[in-house]
């Protein structure tokens, strides 16, 4: 507030203050929540007093859980991690990757870092604090009790591995072909102004309203059929193309398809059109100003549009459920299927921990990218 | 830009909607006057068991499927008019329904089941997304600069979430003796069940929803924040109106245009509201039309999926959707025309 008269009350502001405080508990809650129970045995994980969940003693009684020590040394490496990600790796990325090729280097980067944080986290930590905690006393008794033996059933019973494989597919496969067919797109609609170019446009919105079963409701018989339909084009080896996560990808990248092209049509406008015109005047052809002078300046709106579709293929369940079948199902659907056959409580936490497991890769994404997700919505809504 | 280029640049990405929404769309349409049946064919077997002194026959009339050449079970479609609409609408039902004057005999239809909870939905959340949305946005607004980037991370949370997932953590927190009906039950000094009955499961789903979408409603209307004109405001506050006359006559009519982006959105999502029945499960107690059509696309316990009635399901629903966008397209076309 830059001018005094427009200062609230005491009042105003401490009530503000107040709501705020519960917003931010409310929007967490529920996520904090199943991360919480996801780490221990069902007893207390369904229990009635939120003080058992959180501690766990039923849990600690086990012989499976966190002393202070433990706790401190856990809080201090994901603080170094973070810091370290914030602020040293993009420095340790610039200065050693080929100039040029900077993406490269954050991919090797990113994934270098992720490696060695896991394994200090689950590897060296646990190593060096167990006879650690043997030796301190009372500093290394158990206080919360905490257990990962969900998300190895998880992971390596119930072959989650295999969804999380499917999903990674499916999902780079939506990001990689919608964000190409949609910069082209979003870029012409951009720097055309002809009337055909708002029909489309229209036509765009239009598609992005439609309810996606009913567009399934139009693939499903063709695609369990698509064996006969292809054959005369492709002959023998015509595919059927349920099940296949190729078919799901361009799918998903179609419904994708309006929502991508608005968005990166209200960034291309950003752009102004004098530096393409400037190219242009010196010889290119479209194309080419577009390769030289655009491509160069337009990856903010392209990785933020990314974003957007990455959140799709991810968070899909409706298409990839009735479109891929159990061998390539990926994460969401699987998790699905098996909290509706859950019948004992252990069954209901391993459901849990497989819900933990699909966030987790979001709160990350959120982390690095909360500037760009946020203006990706503004820019949507301001120009569109 | 030349046509041809302009062809170039946007070719593929039609292709792809034509190919994946344009076409299927069509077949949807036409798919919901056929229907596809296994063929079937009566022959009479004869079948004798021995005894004495004659063996005894009977010969009976089997319906069996007709395979073909190739092994596979083969198929006929025929045109069947407005017959599945018919089985979708049952409005035979309804007429007897509406003759008894009996609402909860007209709501056992599954169609009208899932219009009417698909309806009371949409238009329920809405004016709590936005009141909610605007009332996030302004708090954030007033909030000190180092507090707003983690404030804004901790309500992106609600909005990235897989939604399957974000409604089966607000059911963990409700279900049996869950952590929240547990303190309900307290509270209220008595035996709670919430997923018992189909008027609290509906209250939890619009609760998740709202918690859902109003973090997008809030950043749309902060960001529009941002750009209200401070000297209005300051005149406003010399002219001596109180805090909630600036709101209500300066900072909403600014917001307006957010205020329908966001409307238009969320009118869009709600309808087509699906996930929330998955993650409750609540497909006993209540139904939705997204739900109603995915419902007979999956195949039910013989293998068959009802392919002609999802199509004419999947109709009815963008009737819905068709009286929705009519307002939104005939304001951009006339901007469009004067502009």
């Amino acid at each position: 507030m830059s001018s005094r008269a427009l200062r609230p009350s005491f009042g105003l502001r401490l009530s503000s203050q107040a709501f705020l405080v519960i917003w931010c508990v409310i929007a967490a809650f529920p996520i904090f929540w199943i991360a919480v129970m996801s780490f221990k045995i069902p007893v207390d994980a369904f229990a009635d007093s939120p003080w058992q969940v959180i501690v766990g003693p039923e849990t600690r009684d086990r012989g499976m859980g966190l002393s202070l020590l433990d706790i401190i040394a856990g809080i201090a490496l994901i603080v170094f991690s973070l810091r370290f990600a914030t602020g040293r790796l993009g420095k340790l990325v610039v200065a050693w990757s080929p100039p040029g090729r900077t993406w490269l280097g954050w991919i090797i980067g990113v994934l270098a870092s992720a490696i060695l944080f896991l394994v200090a986290f689950f590897g060296v930590l646990p190593a060096i604090m167990g006879p650690l905690n043997a030796v301190t006393g009372p500093l290394g008794r158990d206080i919360i009790g905490l257990t990962t033996e969900h998300y190895e059933t998880v992971w390596l019973e119930r072959g989650f591995l295999n969804n999380f494989k499917n999903s990674l597919i499916v999902t780079s496969g939506v990001v990689l072909v919608s964000l190409t067919v949609g910069t082209l797109a979003g870029y012409g609609l951009a720097r055309s102004g002809s009337t055909l170019a708002f029909w489309i446009l229209i036509i765009a919105l239009i598609f992005r309203a439609l309810p996606h079963s009913v567009l399934v409701a139009g693939y499903l018989p063709f695609f369990i059929n698509s064996a006969e339909f292809l054959s005369p084009i492709l002959g023998e080896n015509a595919p059927t193309l349920y099940g296949k996560p190729m078919a799901t990808i361009a799918v998903l990248v179609a419904i994708n398809q309006p929502f991508t092209i608005w968005m990166l049509r209200s960034f291309f406008h950003n752009i102004p059109s004098e530096l393409d015109e400037a190219a242009r005047v010196d010889g290119c052809s479209h194309f080419e100003a577009f390769r030289r002078v655009i491509m160069p300046v337009m990856w903010p709106g392209v990785i933020t549009t990314g974003l957007f579709s990455f959140l799709l293929g991810y968070n899909d369940f409706l298409v990839t459920s009735l479109l891929l079948d159990a061998q390539n199902q990926t994460m969401v659907p699987a998790i699905v299927g098996m909290f509706n056959r859950e019948t004992t409580t252990t069954d209901q936490v391993v459901a849990v921990a497989a819900a933990v497991s699909i966030t987790a890769p979001l709160l990350i994404l959120v982390l690095f990218f909360q500037r760009q997700i946020v203006s990706g919505l503004t820019a949507g809504a301001v120009k569109g | 830009m030349k046509f041809r280029t302009f062809a170039a640049f946007v070719g593929p990405s039609l292709l792809m909607m034509f190919l994946f929404i344009a076409l299927p769309l069509g077949s949807v349409f036409l798919q919901s006057f056929q229907l596809t049946q296994q063929k079937f064919e009566t022959v009479e077997v004869e079948t004798c068991t021995p005894g004495f002194p004659n063996a005894t026959c009977v010969t009976e009339a089997k319906t069996q499927p007709i395979f073909g050449d190739d092994g596979k079970p083969l198929t006929e479609t025929t045109w069947v008019g407005l017959q599945s609409y018919h089985n979708v609408l049952e409005m035979e039902r309804v007429r007897d329904a509406l003759s008894n004057a009996n609402f909860s005999q007209w709501m056992t239809i599954d169609f009208w089941k899932a219009l009417r909870f698909t309806l009371t939905f949409t238009l329920i959340t809405l004016p709590l997304v936005l009141g909610m949305g605007l009332l996030i946005a302004l708090v954030i607004n007033q909030a000190s600069k180092s507090v707003r980037g983690p404030v804004i991370f901790v309500s992106l949370l609600p909005m990235i979430i897989t939604p399957v997932i974000g409604a089966l953590s607000i059911r963990w927190l409700f279900i049996g003796d869950g952590i929240l009906t547990s303190m309900l039950e307290q509270w209220l000094d008595r035996d709670i069940a919430m997923f018992a009955q189909a008027w609290t499961i509906e209250l939890m789903m619009m609760l998740y929803r709202v918690w859902h979408v109003a973090p997008f409603a809030a950043i749309i209307f902060y960001a529009g924040l941002q750009t209200v004109n401070q000297d209005t405001l300051e005149s406003a506050v010399i002219d001596g109106a109180s805090t909630w006359e600036r709101l209500r006559y300066v900072i909403v009519p600014h917001l307006m245009p957010l205020i329908m982006f966001v409307t238009l959105i969320h009118l869009m999502d709600s309808y087509r509201v699906f996930e929330e029945i998955v993650g409750f499960s609540s497909q006993a107690h209540v139904i939705s039309l997204q739900w109603l059509t995915y419902d007979f696309l999956t195949p039910d316990d013989a293998g068959n999926r009802s392919i002609s009635r999802a199509s004419a399901s999947a109709m009815l629903t963008m009737i819905g959707i068709v009286i929705l966008l009519i307002p939104v397209l005939r304001r951009t076309w006339r901007d469009h025309k004067g502009s």
